[in-house]
């Protein structure tokens, strides 16, 4: 059975390692801070300018000065700190960050992604989503791999406008986990219950089956 | 000590007039020039260009500058949360230059410190680049992007003393802290305005040098765009 959105997040929790400094986007990714796997001490950066981001705080503690990248009210970890946009993208494009999740509206197999504008229609703007993948070593995309029209959103070439070139590494879908490899992507996970051939009609780019294929887990 | 203290809003942003660029510090609605933005609207001043990370919601922030058309061309990162400012991007009444936060953030400090353009990774190969000199360094593109310039910066601040020095609080210190002294006029609003000397000169983020005019804001409404709690 294909995932929902906190499976894919609990998912891409497993790739959390002990000490690393991580930055999660708006949507599916803000979920994988849920499931930090026990005994792995990491910090979450939010690139308004705060690294050691904690839960959202109990009603009536809520603090204007206080917000996540998504401009929730937050609170914050004992170590945390505080600085200013420039220093936060000098984590950012200075390597410091040792993992991005973030969401995408289009993966294409080379690493292409796009995810901030559809032209003529919405208009939001990259924020920092340009700067983190054209930095990042370590990005893993967290998304719905089939769009709501029932279209496939991992590609053989981008459609819309795009965020980054080739910096994709990993995505984790409802349906899988895959790698970008210089033939396309490969499949190295498959969600419970789903066939190789229902990943395959919801991949129009090249899908590559890896021979050590096997079941997501969870544990 | 050099005083840098003005009566008030109005005397803060003497000297602003039509057609100019204003620098406005913030996120979203976190750390915003409350004070500044309002009197501005007051003012009337029109064609402006505004840099700003966001633009505001519909009824606060730059918004209100916005319902007034009172804003040419907004440089921003992120502007998902104004249907106004939606409206008048695509009905082509705005200029819009979409541009990556963290490049909006080093152009801003660049022209602080002096640097006229800086390489950066940021948006290679994509219509950020479009038009820009791009060159490799070990074995990765790069765009050159520009100081920006910028007539008057606006920044609020959580504390400041009469010789411009300002202490951010929290999240509120977002693009602040890059934009003082990065335009040629830098306006300070304050929630505390204290004597020099009350201040302890290692808690500060910004020394005075790079403030022109610091007031204390009248009222700090301090919106919150997205309150999100967790039950007890």
């Amino acid at each position: 059975m294909a995932l929902d959105k906190d499976t894919i997040a609990k998912r891409i929790a497993q790739e959390l390692k002990n000490g690393f400094y991580v930055n999660l986007g708006i949507g599916i990714p803000t979920l994988v801070a849920n499931h930090v796997p026990p005994g792995v001490a990491i910090e979450f950066q939010s690139e308004n300018g705060v690294m050691g981001m904690g839960q959202f705080p109990f009603e009536g503690e809520e603090d204007a000065d206080l917000i996540n990248a998504g401009k929730q009210t937050i609170t914050t970890m004992p170590g945390a700190s505080f600085f200013d946009s420039a220093v936060s993208f000098s984590m950012i494009r200075g390597r410091h960050i040792d993992l991005t999740v973030l969401g995408a509206m289009e993966v294409a197999e080379n690493g292409n992604i796009a995810n901030w504008k559809i032209p003529g229609k919405l208009v939001k703007g990259m924020g920092g989503a340009m700067d983190l993948v054209a930095s990042a070593e370590n990005i893993i995309v967290a998304m719905m791999q089939v769009n709501k029209r029932g279209e496939s959103k991992l590609l053989k070439r981008c459609s819309l406008p795009l965020t980054g070139i080739k910096c994709v590494k990993k995505i984790v879908t409802e349906l899988g986990v895959y790698e970008i490899i210089s033939e396309g992507f490969l499949l190295v996970e498959y969600a419970p219950g789903v066939s190789i051939k229902t990943i395959k009609n919801a991949t129009e780019g090249t899908l590559i089956v890896s021979d050590d294929l096997k079941e997501m887990s969870f544990s | 000590m050099i005083n840098k203290e003005v009566r008030n809003v109005a005397a803060a942003l003497e000297g602003v007039e039509d057609g100019m660029t204003l620098m406005l510090g913030g996120f979203g609605l976190c750390g915003i020039p409350e004070n500044s933005i309002g009197a501005l609207v007051e003012i009337g001043v029109k064609n402006l260009t505004c840099i700003s990370n966001n633009a505001g919601v519909d009824d606060f922030g730059l918004g209100l500058l916005l319902q007034k058309k009172q804003i040419k061309k907004m440089i921003a990162s992120y502007v998902g949360e104004n249907a106004e400012f939606e409206r008048q991007m695509l009905s082509g009444e705005l200029e819009v230059e979409l541009t990556p936060q963290g490049t909006l953030a080093e152009r801003c400090r660049a022209a602080q410190a002096g640097i006229p353009a800086f390489y950066t990774p940021a948006g290679c190969g994509t219509e950020v680049a479009e038009g820009k000199e791009t060159r490799e360094f070990k074995g990765k593109m790069h765009v050159l992007e520009t100081a920006y310039e910028a007539d008057f910066s606006i920044v609020k601040a959580w504390k400041g003393d009469e010789a411009g020095n300002l202490i951010f609080k929290g999240t509120a210190r977002n693009f602040n802290p890059a934009m003082c002294g990065a335009g040629k006029i830098t306006i300070a609003e304050v929630e505390e305005l204290l004597p020099a000397g009350s201040l302890d000169p290692n808690q500060i983020h910004i020394p005075g040098i790079f403030v022109n005019r610091i007031f204390q804001g009248a009222k700090f409404e301090k919106r919150i765009e997205q309150r999100t709690v967790r039950s007890k």
